[in-house]
């Protein structure tokens, strides 16, 4: 009913009064901002998160020795000796008694951290004793040379896999990086070390930590021989370990088996015991902490949008008030309720619809930061805004429907006669 | 007395309840007939009961008791959106206080009650601009009430009252707010609007001298009409052109 004379008219009657229209549409403002910036943020995290753990391999299972409950009447406990962790032996054991179902193993024993240095050219680096498994397991992308194997492993040879970030702040691309020697600055000393392979470097939503942190002074893992790291380690043992399941295996399961072995290898240590997670259950445990928080914003978002309808009506019966004598004109020149009512109720979805859009474009901002801080890439979701607008709209019947039945029911004579 | 008859109204009575124990009894047993083409002017003490006729005259209200047969249309029964639609079609109103629409141009409230009518937008804008034009306003089309001076108020709210060519014009008070120069350019508006257009066209007024340039003069005193006495110079001439 003259739905474009009452979509005009109301457009002019927000004009004529654009801080009131702004205030008036503050709640829905917040409220659909809120809700697009936790979904698209949430949409962002999801993907990245699954993206990262599907990168690390669905089918890892991760071992870790973790302390039993911790005892109260003890304290929290020392240093982890070397009979608490896990040797080499017992790895090789359960290697050989699960070698219908274990693809890989990877080892790793951190190595501290330390400087490239070449005359003024230097590169930050953090040491991972590693061996050959861990490529595939840690989904290492290989981009010129080759991975550590077997042989530098068992031979202990000071080889090193770097990152082409190191390649790039310590030869600028100038020469060809393999087979050059580099020198380690440590705490404890200078080391050197024979390039052997350059692996692409690639951030992640778990590293990096957020800070945006310079090429020049980022720092990326070097990968050297986990015997290697061993000469320098205080643990010759291993405190976690990764193992990747064959393709044939359901790792659920396999994990199960897994758990029950160390279970019983740790049967008579009194304080640790073996701790077994696979990736799968990581990714649910992820999705349903986001899914808690998306929850919670989406009361919040709710609360927001029922104070700002609230809000709406409100000053939908101030213009209603404001307005008696106009109604009072209208229905003298023959308007009849019906139109009255339409009038208004347009006016009322108008505000929505409006501070809906705002709000969209103000989400689609907030998250826009929220993902630039978490490293994830924004993706917009046409149909969460469609929803969104498509909310207001309905925010604007609920909320315009009763001042607006009010205006359609005011008595002419009356109407006319209000100052 | 020849010609048809637009406003029949027999044995009127209008009450207002305020409280249970008092009721008003403001129109008093009122019959009023006017034909086609006249101009009458009802005058009257303030409070005697004019606006109240006018406001039934005008179907935005119902009498209490009688009948009134506007136009050949029995008002009496009537729902609320066929009142709206005989007001629509066969009633222009013009009012004291202009009330115009604000933030609507003088083309767009001229035009609105051909939109409550459902005409298409280009003959109401067409017809809009030629009433506007009748007028004398058509260069101020565009402009929003509050642009417009109240003589210029009052002949768009003219033009608005032509708009679905109702059958008639009912003026109540229509120079009471303005000056008399102004006042006597609007009254001269409606003497076009009554002698070109063949309008009839009720006017209320305190003003004895505007009520005596009218072709019939109805005094009102405490809801009942204690004289009815027409014009005879201006009503002859009047009565033969309603005829032809
Ligand atoms: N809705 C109402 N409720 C109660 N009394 C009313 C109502 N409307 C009008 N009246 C009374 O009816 C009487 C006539 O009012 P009306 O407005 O018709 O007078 P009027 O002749 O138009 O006066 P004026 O020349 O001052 O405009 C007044 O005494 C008024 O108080
Ligand atoms: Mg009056």
């Amino acid at each position: 009913m003259f739905l474009k004379e009452n979509i005009l008219l109301a457009i002019a009657g927000l004009k004529s009064n654009k801080i009131r229209a702004l205030l008036t549409m503050l709640g829905i403002i917040i409220g659909i901002g809120s809700v697009i910036a936790i979904v698209t943020i949430g949409n962002a995290l999801t993907s990245s998160v699954s993206d990262t753990f599907s990168s690390m391999g669905a089918n890892n299972i991760l071992v870790n020795v973790t302390e039993r409950e911790a005892d109260p009447y003890r304290g929290s406990s020392g240093k982890m000796d070397d009979e608490d962790l896990i040797s080499m032996e017992q790895l090789e054991r359960f290697q050989a008694r699960y070698a219908d179902e274990i693809g890989a193993i990877a080892i790793s024993i951190g190595s501290g951290s330390g400087k490239v240095k070449d005359g003024r050219r230097y590169a930050n680096i953090n040491i991972e004793g590693v061996n050959e498994g861990s490529k595939d397991i840690n989904n290492i992308k290989m981009q010129k040379g080759r991975f550590l194997n077997a042989k530098d492993v068992s031979a202990s040879r000071k080889a090193a896999v770097v990152s082409d970030k190191l390649v790039h702040n310590i030869f600028k691309d100038k020469t060809d990086p393999l087979g050059k020697e580099i020198n380690i600055y440590k705490d404890d000393g200078v080391d050197s070390y024979t390039i052997v392979g350059v692996y692409k470097y690639e951030q992640n939503a778990f590293q990096g930590g957020g800070q945006t942190t310079s090429d020049q002074d980022l720092s990326t893992t070097m990968y050297i021989p986990v015997t290697v790291a061993q000469q320098t380690a205080e643990n010759q043992n291993f405190q976690y370990f990764m193992v990747k399941s064959k393709p044939s295996v359901d790792t659920a399961v396999f994990a199960g088996t897994v758990q029950k072995y160390f279970d019983g290898l740790y049967a008579n240590n009194e304080k640790y015991t073996c701790q077994i997670q696979n990736m799968e259950s990581y990714l649910a445990e992820a999705t349903s902490t986001l899914n808690t928080i998306s929850v919670a914003v989406a009361a919040i978002a709710a609360i927001a949008l029922l104070v700002g309808g609230i809000g709406v009506m409100n000053i939908m019966l101030v213009s209603v008030t404001e307005r008696t004598r106009e109604i009072g004109t209208r229905k003298a020149l023959g308007a009849r309720s019906i139109y009255i009512k339409m009038q208004f109720i347009v006016e009322s979805i108008i505000i929505c619809v409006i501070g809906g859009i705002i709000g969209v474009l103000f989400g689609i901002g907030l998250a826009a930061v929220g993902v630039n801080l978490l490293h994830a890439t924004l993706k917009i979701s046409i149909p969460i805004i469609i929803i969104s607008v498509g909310f207001s709209m309905c925010i604007g019947v609920f909320f315009g429907y009763y001042p607006a039945s009010k205006a359609a029911k005011l008595d002419p004579i009356e109407a006319l006669r209000y100052e | 007395m020849s010609g048809k008859v637009i406003i029949d109204m027999q044995h009127i009575n209008k009450n207002f309840y305020i409280g249970t124990p008092n009721e008003l009894h403001i129109i008093k047993d009122m019959s009023l007939t006017v034909t086609e083409g006249a101009f009458v002017s009802i005058v009257g003490a303030s409070g005697s009961g004019k606006s109240t006729l006018m406001n039934m005259v005008g179907v935005l209200d119902r009498p209490t008791s009688g009948d009134y047969i506007l136009d050949g249309i029995p008002i009496a029964k009537m729902s609320d959106n066929d009142m709206s639609d005989v007001r629509n079609r066969k009633i222009g109103f013009v009012f004291q206080t202009y009330n115009l629409i604000p933030r609507s141009s003088a083309l767009k409230n001229v035009e609105l009650p051909m939109l409550y009518a459902g005409m298409d937008r280009k003959t109401r804008t067409k017809r809009a601009k030629e009433l506007l034009d009748m007028v004398g306003m058509k260069d101020r089309m565009h402009h929003q009430p509050n642009e417009l001076s109240g003589g210029q108020k009052q002949r768009v709210a003219i033009a608005r009252a032509l708009a679905n060519d109702p059958a008639m014009i009912l003026a109540d008070e229509p120079t009471g707010a303005l000056d008399s120069a102004t006042g006597r350019m609007v009254m001269d508006l409606l003497h076009k609007v009554h002698k070109e257009g063949g309008k009839t066209i009720v006017l209320i007024t305190h003003n004895r001298d505007l009520a005596a340039e009218t072709e019939r003069i109805v005094t009102i005193k405490d809801g009942m009409i204690v004289s009815d006495v027409s014009n005879k110079p201006q009503s002859e001439e009047k009565v033969e052109a309603s005829c032809s």
